[in-house]
């Protein structure tokens, strides 16, 4: 479920959001973001904004950028240090690939031991010579094709590895469209481990393969980079950047807003799951996906007839069952055959003993935690479902709004209030969702009480406002005010709930019944 | 396929009837010279001596900018041999990122019959064998040898 609020992406201005963008080997000097964005959700409560803070402690700092930014950042990053290493811009390119792009140890490496950063990247000796050209070569054979002829242009980089052109075009482009590599190409010698520049590749290969090797180096790029995603959603064009470490997501949970009006949790790259932190998510989805659950039900509410093995569910009366299937009769309690139970019809004798008790106890524990599980389950499953309902509900709403426009002379600006509310509606049912999940692995402390609390309020909200989308159409014109109020409060209650989440995460106040790490 | 291709296939298989590693025939059908039949013995002193294993190179079409394909047609016990009815074999050269064009069909007879001699349980496809393998040689010799007497005689 996406939740495409670009409506609430309010544009900020970048500055205070650049100035605490993190220090190390970073993107922000020189890089104008696509678009930076606060989470600043009031959308329609504009009054709020000047009361609430601008920033709440579920936020974290990101900024969008496009691939040209991207592809640019990278360029003038190569340049730049190929400026301080004296080494032409392709190899610059390769050496900073090779590490990680992270430019203060390339040069101290490349000051300390030349020879030895070159040959590990793939360089050997110094590339700093004559560019690369073809050649013919007499008496020259192509060890990949066998082909002999004196005449056909030849190839090799500096490790003196020849092939004939057609062979290393076909190599390249089976390696960059084929098997979508570019920074780590090799040369096709056998064992060797020179990298292909770019400036080879130029000479070798056509525009279409050029154009695909510059969005696998840009790829890796990003790859490369900790503090670099790309938005996963389908098409999506854009990378975030944001300065949260794999270290720091027991303590909060980055979920950042695309320009393409994504939500997503840039630690795991999973669509926004606030408040949960990413490990519980995990253990979460891991655990609704196995069949254990279904397998533990089943433990807890059948058995199986002693004679023929059916799968027997009691659905009440008395101890003595008689198995549909073969009609064996036996006795619920001890499983034994009924006619050995003598007179004692409704009571088993084995019901007392050590072994009839430690089953019975082992039964209804797991019942209990079957129960417990299903009860969070059943909410956040709830959640999601009617995420899609009301979105459901909403597109045919929309449908006759446009309708009633057209008929009826109404504005656009004025049916957006639904679209508002749509969005609002989306945006917490997926926080309730997750709030389920996280309830679920909490241990119940003093902090407890007060999300129960949070989550009520956020729900009752919602189902308020959801309600509302079932009302006849031409009644909904006149509840305007009163969708765009309750818009509002719910996205209000939302935010307070994951600021107190939020915050409690941050301050370690949240005790958790599985281990997090 | 390229005729470039066709033509290099033409010549390894040359190569490989000059040089041909020991205990294997080659099978070549010119009609159909991407795939080849490899007869091949269980090297002297391995766990699988006394055997005889068929196999199956097969071409892609890529060839040789993608690596051969080798498949056991003949069932056999061994930590690099996938235990199913394609009985294939991925690692060192035969992978494709380790792969380089002017790598030859006899280096990776070569590398096979190696493999025979000695498995490579650190880069297993079977990793349950390649345990056995490195905890326990006896076992491990005992089924392949078993495996010997059952299929590949």
């Amino acid at each position: 479920m996406d939740s495409d609020d670009d409506f609430n992406s309010s544009q900020m201005s970048d500055e205070d959001i650049m100035g605490d963008q993190d220090s190390d080997v970073s993107v922000e000097d020189g890089l104008p973001p696509a678009q930076s964005m606060d989470q600043d959700d009031v959308g329609f409560e504009s009054q709020d904004k000047d009361i609430m803070p601008s920033k709440h402690a579920f936020d974290v700092d990101f900024t969008v950028y496009s691939p040209q930014q991207i592809q640019a950042y990278q360029d003038k990053q190569i340049e730049d240090v190929s400026s301080i290493l004296g080494q032409p811009p392709e190899a610059t390119a390769i050496l900073l690939r090779h590490l990680r792009w992270n430019k203060e140890r390339l040069i101290d490496q490349y000051m300390e031991k030349t020879e030895d950063i070159l040959e590990s990247a793939g360089l050997g000796e110094t590339a700093q010579t004559h560019p690369p050209r073809l050649e013919k070569v007499a008496g020259f054979v192509c060890d990949i094709c066998c082909e002999d002829d004196a005449n056909q242009d030849t190839f090799a980089m500096k490790c003196e590895h020849r092939f004939c052109v057609d062979c290393y075009k076909q190599y390249l482009s089976t390696k960059i469209k084929d098997e979508g590599e570019a920074a780590r190409i090799r040369c096709p010698g056998d064992g060797c481990n020179r990298v292909v520049d770019s400036k080879s590749l130029d000479l070798l290969v056509g525009e279409d393969i050029k154009d695909r090797y510059q969005v696998l180096l840009t790829r890796t790029y990003v790859d490369d980079k900790e503090n670099l995603r790309w938005c996963p959603a389908p098409n999506c064009i854009y990378a975030l950047q944001c300065g949260v470490k794999d270290k720091d997501l027991l303590q909060i949970v980055p979920t950042v807003h695309c320009e393409c009006g994504h939500d997503f949790c840039f630690g795991c790259s999973l669509n926004d799951h606030q408040p949960a932190p990413c490990a519980l998510v995990k253990k979460w989805l891991k655990k609704c996906e196995d069949d254990s659950e279904t397998a533990n039900w089943i433990s807890a509410n059948t058995k199986e007839c002693p004679k023929c093995n059916s799968t027997i569910e009691k659905n009440g009366g008395c101890n003595h069952m008689t198995c549909r299937k073969c009609r064996n009769e036996f006795c619920w309690m001890c499983m034994g055959v009924w006619s050995e139970h003598g007179t004692s019809w409704y009571n088993c004798n084995r019901f007392e003993e050590k072994s009839g008790t430690e089953a019975r106890d082992a039964q209804a524990k797991s019942r209990q935690s079957l129960e417990r599980y299903l009860h969070y389950y059943n909410r956040y499953a709830n959640h999601e479902q009617s995420a899609k309902l009301d979105k459901d509900i909403y597109l045919k709403t929309e449908k006759k709004m446009t309708a009633l426009q057209t008929t009826t002379g109404m504005s656009w600006i004025e049916v957006q209030f639904l679209d508002a509310a749509s969005q609002a509606l989306q945006q917490c049912r997926q926080t309730l969702k997750w709030t389920y999940a996280f309830a679920y692995y909490l241990a119940r402390n003093n902090a407890t009480e007060i999300f129960e609390d949070n989550q009520k309020d956020l729900e009752m909200a919602v189902e308020n406002l959801s309600e509302m989308f079932e009302k006849p159409i031409d009644q909904l014109q006149g509840l305007k005010v009163e969708m765009l109020d309750k818009t509002a409060y719910c996205t209000k209650r939302r935010i307070i709930l994951l600021d107190d989440t939020a915050e409690n995460l941050k301050s370690g106040n949240w005790e958790f019944n599985v281990s997090l790490s | 396929m390229s005729t470039g291709a066709k033509k290099r296939i033409m010549k390894e298989y040359g190569e490989c009837m000059a040089d041909t590693p020991p205990g294997m025939k080659i099978n070549f059908d010119e009609q159909n010279m991407t795939e080849w039949e490899v007869l091949m013995d269980g090297p002297d002193g391995s766990s699988y001596a006394g055997g005889h294993f068929k196999l199956k190179i097969t071409f892609p079409n890529e060839y040789p900018f993608k690596p051969p394909v080798v498949s056991f047609k003949t069932k056999i016990y061994h930590p690099n041999v996938s235990n199913d009815d394609k009985g294939s074999m991925c690692l060192g050269l035969l992978r494709p990122d380790e792969w380089k064009p002017p790598n030859k069909v006899v280096a990776v007879l070569r590398l096979i019959h190696n493999l025979l001699v000695e498995p490579n349980p650190d880069d297993s496809i079977e990793p349950s064998i390649a345990n056995e393998y490195k905890e326990n040689r006896k076992e491990f010799d005992k089924n392949a040898k078993d495996w010997v007497k059952r299929y590949a005689k």
